[in-house]
């Protein structure tokens, strides 16, 4: 079951195409990275799943029926240019925001007090935005974002301007709603979170759909079945395939070298365990996405 | 639409404004200043008559001015003759006297100067009391001269005084006086005030808009506000502040104004008429009212004055200004909205403001030509034209006779199509500038954002 499913959706600017034909499937419960260069045409598809724009073509499903108004209220977005009224108090704006997604006063408070207690920052409520932090100003923003209970949450890099220790928070905050069935769309230039989070991303790239899918099915498509071998032997190694580089590692030697076709790790390491003194790892060298995705952006540059 | 949207941004919009220091400052302040400019010449008059009296000195060398001086409470003259100006001036301290004026002898061509020596400054009123005395002094002199036979009759034959009463028939058969005067001071002060608070509101919504853009805040409440819901609630929200303030403003004047004229008016209107009976009756009857008094001051210039304030129909005018004020508030307001969308900042305003404000600035000149001439072909065609009407209406409104109600239904329609109009239009610009960042707009960009 896809929360949200955009089907080949066309939007333009005047004469300039931001999207082009861009369809991508979320699926329920599941962290859906979204990624691409700045520029590339995530905003705008963000700003079409949140209705704030309409596609020029193309269309939108949200748990399996066309994208309505009152969806908004399922959806939390918290953009990436966010702010607050400087000079309003806190909880006020806090209340302001959570009326504008569908909750009553009372509620709302309810809500506010429990989140502001869980992010230790209840003696903030009669505070102005402008007597606080970079840092505690995204925190209530985060707060407003998922305080409506939304189905789909759409988070567009929720870590920037934060500390490590928030950071942890804000993440475990993020793992916490998928276990409780909340969808996620997570929009980030921070690909060691990319692979720390996401089950699924797409890429996007000068308004296309450069690539979508599972995060571990896609690395392991963008490896060059390279192998890692750090070892020790009398001599270098004579690689029956073609070695990529062999050099003096501290007391060892690190090789690393490409498997033939159909070949498997443990086939190339059983040719050359005769040779070897002693191995300290052996490693298949899986791109990172921040390989994948340095190399398909820059492929499309050319 | 979501009207509780709406409802729940104008509800900010207008907590967050009432709120301000400044706010709350101006809507006491300013009734207080505008009282106080009502107030203050008429207590100054007042006070005038308490002024210490003046002394001055005439050395009339021509012995024909100053027997037409005469003394009052304000200032007695002191007459010498023969005497020397040179010894009096340098004694001029022990005369004690505030003032001396030295007339000279008539020369050949029957002319005298006049010079006065004081330590200060003499007012303007002396003077002219002095001047005017000498003149007629001099002219009757000089008639004399000519020796014409019963001169006092002729003269007193020749002279005039007409004034002009302009009575209004009205359609009923009634005659009412007016007075043009007052109907221009109304028709002024409330066109002028159309103007200054559309700018001063409109301006207020601009940089509300301005506001929600540069902190960036607008980023999270589209995804739960449609943008048109957000600039509708935001005008309205404005729209709520200036009917508070104009209220409060309304009740507060009203109270210091006829609280003073209760309690020190009346006594002014028995003092110059003279009719302190009808006048104290109307006072201790308690029903204090601009007729009542009208007829105490009777036929004098005061009670023809009072008569026709007294003529002009307040609720009438003040509904009608009402009326165009928020229509011609809501008809800029918009646009004032859609241009701070356009915009990050209050200093980048400047370009794309001067167009919109342009037909104000016009109706306000048309306004100044519609004062001399409420009828004619440009008051009323800027009367009934939307950009425009709000400020040449209510220009026209006050004048006796008033407008005729076909146009003013005619106008006010056009004016509320326009305002449907310009909104729907200025949404559209909102809704593509409030995400728009980076490069200055222009208002070729505004037309392009206009078709996406």
């Amino acid at each position: 079951m896809n929360t949200i499913e955009c089907k080949n959706i066309v939007k333009e600017f005047g004469t300039f195409r931001a999207l082009n034909n861009v369809s991508i499937s979320v699926p329920q419960g599941k962290i859906f990275g979204l990624l691409g260069p700045n520029g590339a045409g995530k905003t705008t598809l963000i700003r079409i799943m949140n209705q704030i724009s309409l596609p020029d073509q193309g269309s939108v499903f949200f748990n399996g029926n066309l994208l309505k108004g009152d969806d908004v209220y399922k959806i939390g977005y918290l953009p990436e240019e966010r702010g607050l009224y400087k000079k309003m108090k806190v909880g006020d704006q806090a209340l302001y925001l959570a009326k504008l997604k569908g909750l009553n006063t009372r509620q709302a408070t309810r809500e506010l007090k429990i989140w502001f207690k869980k992010f230790s920052i209840d003696a903030w409520w009669d505070k102005k935005v402008e007597e606080l932090s970079k840092g505690m100003a995204q925190k209530i923003q985060f707060i407003t974002t998922v305080l409506h209970k939304p189905k789909l949450l759409i988070l567009d890099e929720p870590f920037a301007g934060f500390d490590p220790i928030n950071v942890q928070l804000i993440r475990n905050e993020i793992l916490r709603m998928k276990d409780e069935g909340t969808t996620i769309i997570l929009s980030t230039h921070n690909m060691e979170s990319v692979e720390e989070l996401c089950d699924n991303i797409a890429l996007i790239n000068k308004s296309n759909l450069v690539v979508t899918g599972g995060v571990d099915e896609i690395r392991r498509k963008h490896g060059k079945n390279q192998v890692e071998l750090i070892y020790k032997a009398s001599e270098a190694l004579n690689f029956s395939s073609s070695v990529i580089s062999d050099e003096v590692f501290k007391d060892y030697r690190k090789a690393i070298f490409n498997l033939e076709k159909e070949e498997t790790t443990k086939e190339a390491i059983q040719k050359i365990l005769p040779e070897v003194d002693h191995i300290l790892s052996v490693r298949e060298l899986i791109p990172s996405m921040n390989d994948i995705f340095i190399e398909l952006v820059s492929k499309e540059a050319k | 639409m979501n009207l509780n949207k709406i409802n729940i941004v104008a509800g900010r919009e207008f907590k967050v404004r009432v709120k301000k220091k400044s706010f709350i400052i101006m809507t006491i302040l300013t009734p207080i200043i505008f009282a106080a400019l009502m107030i203050i010449p008429s207590v100054i008059m007042m006070n005038d008559m308490g002024e210490p009296q003046k002394n001055i000195m005439i050395l009339d060398n021509s012995g024909i001015v100053a027997s037409r001086l005469q003394s009052d409470e304000s200032v007695t003259y002191d007459i010498i003759q023969n005497k020397n100006i040179d010894s009096l001036k340098q004694n001029f301290d022990q005369l004690g006297v505030d003032a001396l004026v030295e007339i000279t002898a008539l020369d050949e061509n029957n002319n005298f100067t006049i010079t006065a020596y004081s330590t200060k400054q003499l007012s303007m009123e002396m003077k002219s009391n002095i001047k005017h005395a000498a003149n007629d002094g001099l002219e009757k002199y000089k008639l004399a001269e000519y020796d014409i036979k019963d001169l006092k009759k002729i003269l007193d034959d020749v002279k005039t005084n007409i004034s002009v009463d302009n009575v209004i028939l009205g359609e009923d058969g009634q005659e009412t006086e007016s007075h043009v005067e007052i109907n221009m001071a109304i028709s002024y002060i409330l066109t002028f005030i159309i103007y200054m608070f559309v700018l001063m509101f409109g301006n207020m919504v601009m940089q509300s808009v301005i506001e929600e853009k540069s902190n960036r805040i607008v980023e999270i409440l589209i995804s739960s506000v449609k943008p048109f819901e957000l600039m509708c609630g935001k005008i309205i929200g404005v729209a709520g502040v200036a009917i508070v303030q104009f209220l409060i403003w309304i009740i507060l004047t009203g109270v210091l104004v006829f609280g003073f004229t209760a309690t020190v008016g009346a006594d002014m209107i028995s003092n110059m008429t003279g009719n302190t009976e009808q006048v104290v009756q109307v006072q201790n009857s308690g029903a204090f009212d601009i007729s009542s008094l009208a007829a105490a001051a009777g036929d004098s210039e005061l009670g023809s004055i009072l008569t026709t304030i007294s003529n002009i129909d307040f609720s009438y005018i003040l509904g009608c200004f009402f009326i165009y004020f928020i229509l011609g508030y809501l008809l800029y307001a918009s646009m004032f909205a859609a241009i701070g969308s356009a915009v990050e900042n209050e200093a980048d305003t400047q370009q794309l403001v001067m167009p919109i404000t342009a037909p104000m600035i016009i109706g306000l000149f048309i306004m100044l030509h519609t004062f001399q001439h409420p009828d004619s072909a440009l008051s009323f065609w800027a009367s009934i034209f939307p950009y425009t009407s709000p400020m040449v209406m209510m220009a026209r409104i006050p004048f006796e006779g008033g407008v005729p109600a076909w146009q003013l239904l005619l106008s006010i329609g056009l004016l509320l199509l326009f305002f449907i109009g310009t909104v729907y239009i200025s949404g559209k610009i909102y809704r593509v500038g409030i995400l728009k960042y980076g490069k200055k707009a222009t208002w070729k960009d505004l037309w392009k954002w206009l078709k996406f």
